[in-house]
């Protein structure tokens, strides 16, 4: 947690877990610039015309400040005081360094890699194109080329689906891309229909959606307006996370689409068990205005939705998550970190349960191989 | 039971049209609203053709319910046998985009109810509507109508224009605990923006779903802000929330608390404890776990988890479409708990029903 580190000069030794595991959110970070800039780490994946751009106009997002997101966070670029490289880079900046600090320790034996710095819901709809574009090349180059246990996310300029489903097709037979990336807060709530051929590209590759946290749809963050603190937009995450699940599946999507696979990322899950039981109440007496839905909403929950770990709920005694945990379904739940994000979940530490062997290695491994096919 | 003390915290008199409240308008505003057109305020987030905002067999031959105190009395009052039943008027005053025609709603709903509802059955209580659109005014209207303390808390609508813990709306908080009134957040809407987090919603099932996402940000606004540091006897309740998301939310809010509260540094105590000991919620709908394989269907897991047994007040939400026949009390709730929801905490958290009424 929010714990501030005296030596930040070197790697802090971490407890090493025996079982390797997969970790379903890290997050790489281009070198150089803050949230809302462009790193020169991407510059030889855009055009001249691009860069030139960049250079002149920056890159902005809907949301006040030309540095830095919506609400300051707690700390610098909202990561682990430790987590700054050793020659004072941002965090998730430089492949050695985590590898040290997180992969080996933790016996990382698949992480999957979401950008956050991607020009995902920019203003400028052919400059979030370009800069995703460009992520995507810089994850291939600098990280999934370099470390086989790394998978990368196709990130995707997410308003504009023609250009989306080109960037899916693009990475739809490349093994180091493990999943479509998309962030919560957007234009639209994500199951309308300006978003379905995302997912039907998505899913003709086999590849899960994965929606995390975040984003600039412009829209105020809750149904009464503006939250005025940062912890107000961290636990609004999972109030998001539940309208986006919502829509998901009160617009048919998986109806259209049954393979369609969603990981829903940051976002905590205990409420899922609570949503669907809203759902279901609901549409048992308003059903004949969704006609196209032929299930119960918290049966799509079951088959089609998958939710990772971090920040995980912490109830007390600990041993209530284990009874929303089969309220969810095990085979539901993916272990993620968070690295290098002040947030970071400890896979030592973060779920303290009484489990089942099959329990502990589908939650930290086996569930994220299925999903992911690796 | 005769006996029994059962008090319905939540139940819904439906307003004809602007036609019926007439006669509590002012002489500007009776004039504005014929020669304008204004025949209704009824808003889109209880629509009148809508499944769960009249239940089937409680409507009438207009296809409405709860459209006189007869109609209330025979369909939830003496069935459920009700000691008392407080009136949330759902009807508008919030939404105007007037300020102006806010007040005036306002003014002639809670007027309207005190001479054509409480004046005609003793065992009727309610919320004092107010002009959410300016706290100032809220207060003025708050203050006109608490002397009647039959008034017994201050309505307002979860869809608020600026998240609710925000330091405008202090003095309506101020007012309220001075005077003795709880805080009732219902659901419902001012539009002033989306209904759910993300945007708009394109269904009435999605919009009503999102109602409970709407009410975990006004409690973590209420918290984060401060609210119940500074107004240290006030009790906010929570009305049609929606009551199982409740220990997910608190779980997911004291992990931030944690890592954050230097952030809000007056939130001094563990977000759960604050709720605990100054949150209710009223019970209808519950959005339970299904029922169970032999055990109580985890409905008694759940109140574990919520970690108090004073927390729930019972609510019909007559006559919206919550359940069915006379089933209001959730399956697996056991008898103790039951009359703990029925009668001791409401009682408990509604002051005013203790005190004699003050109109003669």
């Amino acid at each position: 947690m929010n714990v501030d580190v005296l030596n930040r000069s070197g790697v802090q030794p971490a407890a090493t877990s025996k079982l390797a595991i997969a970790d379903g959110d890290i997050h790489p970070r281009p070198p150089g610039v803050g949230i809302g800039g462009v790193s020169k780490a991407l510059y030889p994946y855009l055009t001249k015309q691009w860069r030139e751009h960049v250079e002149a106009f920056g890159i902005t997002y809907r949301q006040p400040w030309e540095k830095g997101s919506a609400y300051p966070k707690g700390q610098p670029q909202a990561a682990r005081r430790d987590a700054w490289t050793p020659g004072g880079g941002s965090p998730g900046s430089d492949l050695a360094f985590m590898q040290k600090q997180h992969l080996d320790p933790n016996n990382v034996a698949l992480g999957i890699l979401n950008p956050l710095t991607s020009g995902q819901g920019a203003q400028n709809p052919d400059l979030s194109n370009a800069i995703c574009h460009a992520t995507n090349e810089w994850q291939k180059a600098d990280w999934t080329g370099q470390d086989s246990r790394l998978k990368a996310s196709v990130v995707i300029p997410y308003e504009d689906a023609v250009a989306s489903v080109k960037e899916i097709e693009l990475r739809a037979n490349d093994p180091d891309f493990a999943q479509v990336f998309l962030l919560s807060k957007t234009s639209e709530p994500l199951g309308q229909r300006r978003y379905w051929p995302i997912y039907e590209a998505a899913a003709a590759t086999g590849m899960p959606v994965g929606i995390h946290a975040f984003g600039n749809g412009g829209w105020p963050n809750t149904a009464g307006g503006w939250a005025s603190f940062y912890i107000e937009e961290m636990v609004g995450h999972g109030m998001a996370q539940q309208a986006v699940l919502t829509s998901l599946i009160l617009e048919g999507v998986f109806e259209r689409i049954p393979n369609l696979k969603v990981v829903l990322i940051e976002g905590g899950l205990a409420w899922a068990a609570a949503l669907g039981w809203r759902l279901d109440a609901q549409w048992k007496k308003l059903k004949q205005e969704l006609p196209h839905l032929k299930r119960a909403p918290s049966e799509y929950i079951r088959t089609n939705v998958w939710f990772t770990t971090q920040p995980i709920e912490e109830p007390e005694p600990r041993t209530q998550l284990a009874e929303v945990f089969d309220w969810i379904g095990w085979d539901r739940i993916l272990f993620a970190t968070d690295y290098p994000h002040w947030d970071y979940d400890d896979p030592a530490h973060a779920l303290p349960l009484q489990m089942t062997e099959a329990q502990r290695r589908g939650i930290f491994q086996d569930n994220a191989k299925r999903v992911y096919r690796v | 039971m005769a006996s029994q003390v059962v008090i319905d915290c939540d139940v819904h008199p439906t307003v004809p049209g602007m036609k019926a409240l007439l006669p509590y308008l002012d002489d500007h505003w009776r004039e504005a609203v014929v020669r304008r057109g204004i025949d209704d305020q009824t808003t889109i987030s209880y629509p009148t053709l809508n499944p769960l905002t009249f239940r089937s067999d409680w409507k009438d031959a207009t296809g409405k319910a709860a459209t006189s105190v007869a109609m209330l009395a025979d369909q939830a009052l003496d069935p459920f046998g009700a000691t008392f039943a407080i009136c949330n008027c759902l009807y508008g005053a919030q939404a105007a985009f007037s300020e102006d025609l806010g007040v005036a709603i306002a003014r002639a709903v809670n007027d309207w109810i005190a001479l054509e509802w409480l004046d005609r059955d003793p065992r009727l209580r309610a919320s004092i509507v107010v002009p959410q659109q300016n706290a100032e005014r809220a207060v003025d209207e708050i203050e006109r109508v608490a002397t009647d303390n039959r008034f017994v808390q201050v309505l307002l609508l979860v869809g608020s224009e600026l998240t609710l813990g925000r330091r405008q709306y202090w003095p309506i908080y101020a007012a309220a605990e001075r005077l003795g009134l709880t805080i009732g957040i219902h659901a419902g809407s001012m539009f002033r923006n989306p209904t759910t987090p993300i945007g708009w919603p394109t269904s009435f099932t999605e919009e009503y779903v999102n109602q409970a996402t709407g009410f975990q940000s006004q409690l973590t606004s209420l918290i984060t802000e401060g609210v119940f540091a500074k107004f240290p006897n006030l009790t906010v309740v929570l009305m049609e929330s929606g009551v199982s998301w409740l220990p997910a939310y608190l779980w997911r809010l004291t992990k931030f608390w944690k890592g954050l509260r230097t952030e809000v540094p007056w939130v001094a105590d563990p977000p759960a404890s604050i709720v605990r000991d100054r949150v209710r919620l009223t019970l209808q709908p519950f959005d339970a776990p299904p029922a169970g394989r032999g055990d109580d269907g985890g409905v008694m897991r759940l109140m574990d988890q919520i970690g108090s047994d004073e927390m729930l007040l019972f609510s019909t939400d007559y006559p919206h479409w919550q359940f069915d026949g006379l089933a209001a009390m959730p399956a697996g709730i056991d008898a103790t708990l039951a009359k703990k929801i029925m009668a001791d905490n409401p009682l408990r958290t509604y002051v005013r029903l203790q005190q004699p009424t003050t109109v003669v």
